[in-house]
């Protein structure tokens, strides 16, 4: 029972890393981020149900609020900020990018093969799930060229390695748990002011007007 | 005493909170880090024997690598904000800046040298690891300080390309710590250095292999070591003149410490060939990328930033080679290259408010008419060429004698080929720029009064250095020690 809903989760994670990367929406990008972390949280709380251990219960709480509430929110209020961007124009379709997903997914699972090895246990088999989150969402980072798109993009790879962390390491240092949550919380506000400062100067939150430093 | 090293530049954020941004306040961020200087001296002269000291159980900790890159820390700082209380206020007459982002630019930048200082001190590999994603933070706003689209547009890559970097270091982080669990029965997971560097061997070598790729990838994104280079010549340019000088001299420096930790603990687990082998593509790559891009570069500070991923390819090169004396001619060429190019971006920050432009080719005969800036710049680039008396001379030399010595000499002279081009570019450029008849007489008469003493006192430093390695040979030797056992 543990085992197959620690890998629900897991492929609920992964499945919204696939869905991000070809949904056109925004503000259903944003929602499937939100499931993602969502999901993590459950991985947390299994393991602190599991293992009683109040350290994962917390980090559960605060995956919980961070990244169901806190990200979410502050990303759907840019979106709403821009009425006539609420869509984008991915540079990959629907075809291309799921193919690249499932090789994306294949080779993540040859290269962790040894790290599940290892130690074989119902945590250790969502490693190679966390670094397909990591891989799927860094081609979806790269592949699209809109400030939000890309900020999603580099939370969806940070929740794969969230995932990673929590099921690799079981006695996670808290106080390291707190300083990654915090430098993550900041990095958005940061991207945030970015995006609004983007929106002014530029009009849209298309990177492609970037264009004024190269050499 | 290490406590107060990393609470100690956070002073004068305070006063700016309290006061706002002004000279008086500025001058306390002066004093602030020539206190930080002195306190580093303290450090490097109690742990200069090999001794550790501890903080707090295992919270801080620092041994002569770590009281050495204090000094380096505190040096930069010290002359940058000594140069910015003359910039800032020139900017704020001259219009370029609001008492806001004055203000922004008094409380992040010390944020920013305490966040590096705690990155040094960290006992544990994690703690350093939330350091130096929480400069990412602390810089992104100081890139952006001229807010407008070129420097917002720098901003942001700098900001997506550096977090994608950091958060693939914190993911070879965590499989470092699930190595360390997996050693033996009664094992459990740490990022202790020190408990680490005691349990290395027993590491799993497949786990720390991933690891050590992702680390590699995730530090070597904010060292600005090619292909990861590509936020760094944006950054750099568009940013206020003392931060560049704090980037370029601190921000990858510290980096790349992060680096020599890991090797440590990598290296004692798979043996040297594996990460020499990724070092010496990353070093010659940049080389590669530096000497290209500056041959035909068309902006004096852009210019300064690939001379950054030139000076950080050869350092990755050093580190490769790994000796004792390799290790101990990269530190030097860690201090003496911060010095360089501290001096270098000041003098840049000088020229830019004096000439208003950044192109190379908007600015001639700078040396007649402003012989105090237009001489240290001169001095500056030659120095990070590696010419003598400076101290790049005698480290680039060292790193030379290392590679040959450690049967690395193909490679070794593969990359000083590739120094001999970027001494040709910018020459070339330097030549246009120092050289040469005036055509428009010059804007402002001189700049900020005070302004060329940080610029004379870090290249007289530059020059003690390169001619006599005394006041720091002892710690040198003792942190190659600490990376080279």
């Amino acid at each position: 029972m543990y085992s197959q809903l620690l890998g629900l989760a897991g492929g609920v994670a992964l499945v919204a890393a696939v869905l991000a990367l070809w949904r056109r929406s925004l503000l259903a990008i944003v929602r499937i981020l939100a499931v993602q972390g969502l999901a993590i949280a459950a991985v947390a709380l299994l393991l602190g149900v599991h293992h009683h251990e109040v350290a994962e219960l917390i980090v559960a709480a605060g995956v919980l609020v961070l990244k169901v509430g806190v990200i979410p929110m502050v990303l759907s209020r840019v979106v709403r900020d821009a009425p006539n961007q609420r869509d984008t124009q991915p540079s990959i379709n629907t075809a291309t990018a799921l193919v690249a997903a499932a090789v994306l997914t294949v080779i993540a699972f040859g290269a962790t093969r040894r790290l599940v090895d290892l130690a074989p246990s119902p945590e250790s088999e969502l490693i190679p799930v966390g670094f397909a989150i990591v891989l799927v969402a860094f081609f979806g980072l790269v592949a699209r060229r809109n400030a939000l798109t890309q900020l999603v993009g580099f939370l969806l790879l940070e929740n794969g390695i969230a995932l990673v962390a929590l099921v690799a390491t079981a006695r996670v240092s808290l106080v390291v748990e707190l300083g990654a949550a915090l430098d993550l919380l900041l990095a958005v506000l940061v991207l945030q002011v970015l995006t609004s400062r983007m929106r002014s100067k530029f009009g849209a939150l298309d990177l492609d007007r970037l264009t004024e430093l190269s050499d | 005493m290490l406590l107060t090293l990393v609470l100690l530049p956070i002073l004068p954020a305070l006063a700016t909170a309290a006061f706002g941004w002004r000279p008086s306040v500025a001058w306390l961020a002066v004093a602030d880090a020539a206190c930080l200087l002195a306190g580093g001296i303290w450090l490097a002269v109690g742990v200069v024997d090999g001794d550790t000291a501890y903080f707090g159980g295992h919270v801080l900790r620092a041994d002569a690598l770590s009281a050495f890159m204090v000094l380096v820390i505190a040096t930069v700082a010290l002359l940058a904000s000594w140069s910015a209380v003359g910039y800032i206020r020139t900017e704020i007459a001259d219009g370029h800046t609001t008492a806001g982002a004055a203000r922004l630019f008094g409380l992040l930048v010390p944020a920013f040298i305490a966040s590096m200082v705690l990155a040094i001190l960290a006992a544990n590999l994690g703690i350093m690891w939330v350091a130096i994603e929480a400069t990412t933070i602390a810089t992104t706003f100081l890139v952006g300080h001229h807010r407008n689209r070129p420097s917002l547009e720098a901003s942001w890559k700098y900001v997506i390309i550096g977090s994608v970097g950091i958060v693939l270091a914190f993911l070879g982080t965590v499989l470092l710590s699930y190595a360390t669990q997996h050693t033996g029965p009664g094992a459990h997971s740490t990022l202790d250095w020190d408990a680490m560097r005691g349990v290395a061997r027993h590491l799993d070598p497949a786990v720390i292999r991933v690891a050590a790729v992702l680390l590699l990838l995730g530090y070597g994104t904010k060292i600005g070591l090619a292909p990861m280079h590509t936020w760094l010549p944006d950054a750099h340019s568009q940013a206020p003149a003392p931060v560049s000088a704090l980037m370029s001299g601190v921000l990858l420096s510290v980096a790349f410490y992060a680096l020599l930790r890991i090797k440590v603990i990598v290296d004692l687990a798979l043996g040297p060939t594996f990460l020499r082998n990724l070092l010496v593509v990353a070093a010659l790559l940049s080389l590669v990328v530096a000497a290209s891009l500056l041959i035909a570069q068309r902006d004096y500070k852009r210019l300064l930033a690939y001379s950054s991923i030139e000076h950080m390819g050869l350092m990755a090169l050093a580190a490769a080679i790994g000796t004792p004396l390799a290790i101990a001619a990269l530190l030097l060429h860690i201090l003496a290259h911060a010095l360089g190019k501290t001096v270098a971006f000041l003098c840049s920050g000088e020229i830019l408010l004096a000439e208003g432009t950044t192109r190379i080719a908007g600015v001639h005969g700078l040396l007649a008419r402003r012989p105090l800036v237009g001489g240290s710049f001169g001095l500056a680039l030659l120095a990070l060429l590696g010419f003598p008396p400076f101290g790049l001379f005698a480290s680039e030399l060292a790193i030379a004698r290392a590679g040959f010595s450690a049967n690395m000499g193909w490679v070794t002279a593969a990359a000083f080929s590739l120094l001999l081009v970027v001494v040709a570019a910018v020459l070339v450029h330097a030549r246009s720029m120092l050289l040469g008849e005036a055509d428009t007489p010059s804007v402002s008469p001189t700049s900020a009064r005070g302004a060329g003493v940080p610029l004379v006192a870090g290249l007289v430093a530059l020059a003690v250095i390169g001619i006599t390695i005394w006041p720091i040979e002892r710690l040198i030797g003792a942190a190659a020690h600490v990376v080279a056992q």
